[in-house]
């Protein structure tokens, strides 16, 4: 029988090496696996490779991975935000490396890890400094940047529901990088508010089907501190 | 400068409109006009703000503010919205500017100060995928210098990327002979526009 639920968060990032690239994603607060993010920093791995669209908000999730120093390298598209200090802090001392990524490529690189994808040419970005020292090539008299699929170890994704085989659908834009990180990992834990019975979902409506997810653990909807409906009074 | 910009965009267009001043389009388009708005974080058929206490924080724009559905609106991935960009499926993209080259570089993504943090966000994605990008600007910076310019100096956000420019001076096309002026404000000259303008312009 396949059984991909997971009875807690703890139990689901027990086995996330040192050293390990992890994909986190959300756009804004929507779609934020910061509960996932959460039980990573309790579990205490270090000397991570973190692929995110940014880099940290606030103190929580990937900002108090951040502060705690346990992560080394950040691939992201706009670290830049007026409450990403633990990022500012650790970039302006030298003491986390940044790939500064355009969004599209950013999600396409992806993309291309989980579709086993060697690479492809682009328009984004050429001629910029984001472009300099990639091979680039003239197609049909148009410029393009040759940009390399981005593997993960593990990927964290937030979705709405699933159900035992990891078969997932998402919450309007809390959907973002959620299915194209979920094909592009070796191991990929999804949170989700509502485990339903094998059948449940519209076959029709399944965004993420379970052959890309391998751990599914539920979480209350109330206990989500980004995104999800509004706190509960 | 938004109401200037809304009066161009066609019935039926999808349109990204970029963080900032292009936002601002949105409370101009033109009634009569079905206009589709686009978003890179994974909609089409935006709506408006919602009102205040209806916010669903999985329901953001770009600038991660709250906002609606229209009905038949969608949600998709990223990679599915940055190929709408990419692969010229957007009618009209507006976008802001540091600076705009008389070729239709843009360079809107970073001041290249060495303290800056850099961030690029979707910004090299929309300016070379939309079928028609639009510069939406200050004609000059607070201090007075032009911003349309012969070649940029701030980093390059795309090549050759623009098609209109629209200051608070003027509306001005990005040609193959050069920058085309289309309309200058009342009571501004010819040569008083040009005199504000970093590269040579061409009468319409």
């Amino acid at each position: 029988m396949i059984q991909k639920e997971v009875a807690s968060l703890q139990a689901a990032v027990a086995d996330i090496a040192d050293g390990a690239t992890v994909m986190i994603g959300g756009f804004g607060t929507a779609g934020l696996p910061n509960e996932l993010v959460g039980a990573l920093l309790e579990q205490g791995a270090k000397d991570l490779t973190i692929i995110n669209n940014n880099a940290g908000n606030g103190e929580t999730g990937l900002a108090a991975l951040l502060a705690a120093r346990r992560v080394r390298k950040i691939v992201c598209s706009f670290p830049r935000q007026v409450d990403s200090h633990h990022f500012d802090r650790l970039y302006r001392a030298g003491e986390i490396e940044l790939e500064l990524v355009p969004q599209g490529n950013l999600a396409e690189r992806i993309r291309a890890a989980g579709a086993g994808i060697g690479g492809f040419f682009t328009p984004t970005g050429y001629g910029t400094e984001l472009a300099k020292g990639k091979e680039t090539r003239e197609i049909d008299g148009r410029m393009y940047v040759f940009e390399t699929p981005l593997h993960a170890d593990v990927a964290f994704i937030k979705a709405e529901r699933g159900d035992r085989w990891g078969n997932l659908t998402y919450r309007m834009t809390a959907r973002n990088f959620g299915p194209v990180m979920a094909m592009a990992a070796k191991t990929t834990i999804a949170t989700v508010h509502e485990m339903v019975p094998l059948g449940t979902l519209d076959p029709e409506c399944v965004v993420t089907p379970g052959i890309f997810v391998q751990r599914i653990v539920r979480i209350d909807r109330v206990a989500t501190s980004a995104g999800g409906f509004r706190q509960q009074a | 400068m938004a109401a200037r910009v809304a009066r161009d965009i066609p019935d039926g267009a999808v349109v990204n409109l970029g963080i900032g001043l292009p936002t601002m389009v949105a409370n101009h388009l033109p009634t009569g006009r079905e206009i589709v708005l686009h978003s890179e974080n994974g909609v089409i058929g935006m709506g408006p703000a919602p009102r205040e206490g209806e916010e669903d924080f999985d329901l953001i724009n770009a600038g991660k503010q709250p906002v609606t559905l229209l009905p038949g609106g969608v949600f998709f991935h990223h990679a599915d919205s940055f190929a709408m960009m990419r692969g010229g499926h957007l009618d009209v993209c507006v976008l802001g500017a540091f600076q705009v080259s008389a070729s239709g570089d843009l360079a809107n993504w970073h001041t290249g100060a060495p303290d800056a943090i850099p961030a690029v966000g979707g910004a090299m994605d929309l300016a070379i995928g939309a079928k028609k990008t639009y510069v939406m600007m200050e004609h000059t910076t607070k201090s007075g210098e032009p911003k349309v310019v012969e070649r940029c100096t701030y980093p390059l956000t795309g090549i050759g990327c623009v098609t209109r420019i629209y200051t608070d001076l003027a509306v001005i096309d990005v040609s193959r002979r050069g920058l085309a002026v289309v309309e200058i404000v009342d009571g501004l000259s010819f040569d008083m526009l040009q005199a504000r303008t970093g590269a040579p312009l061409e009468r319409a």
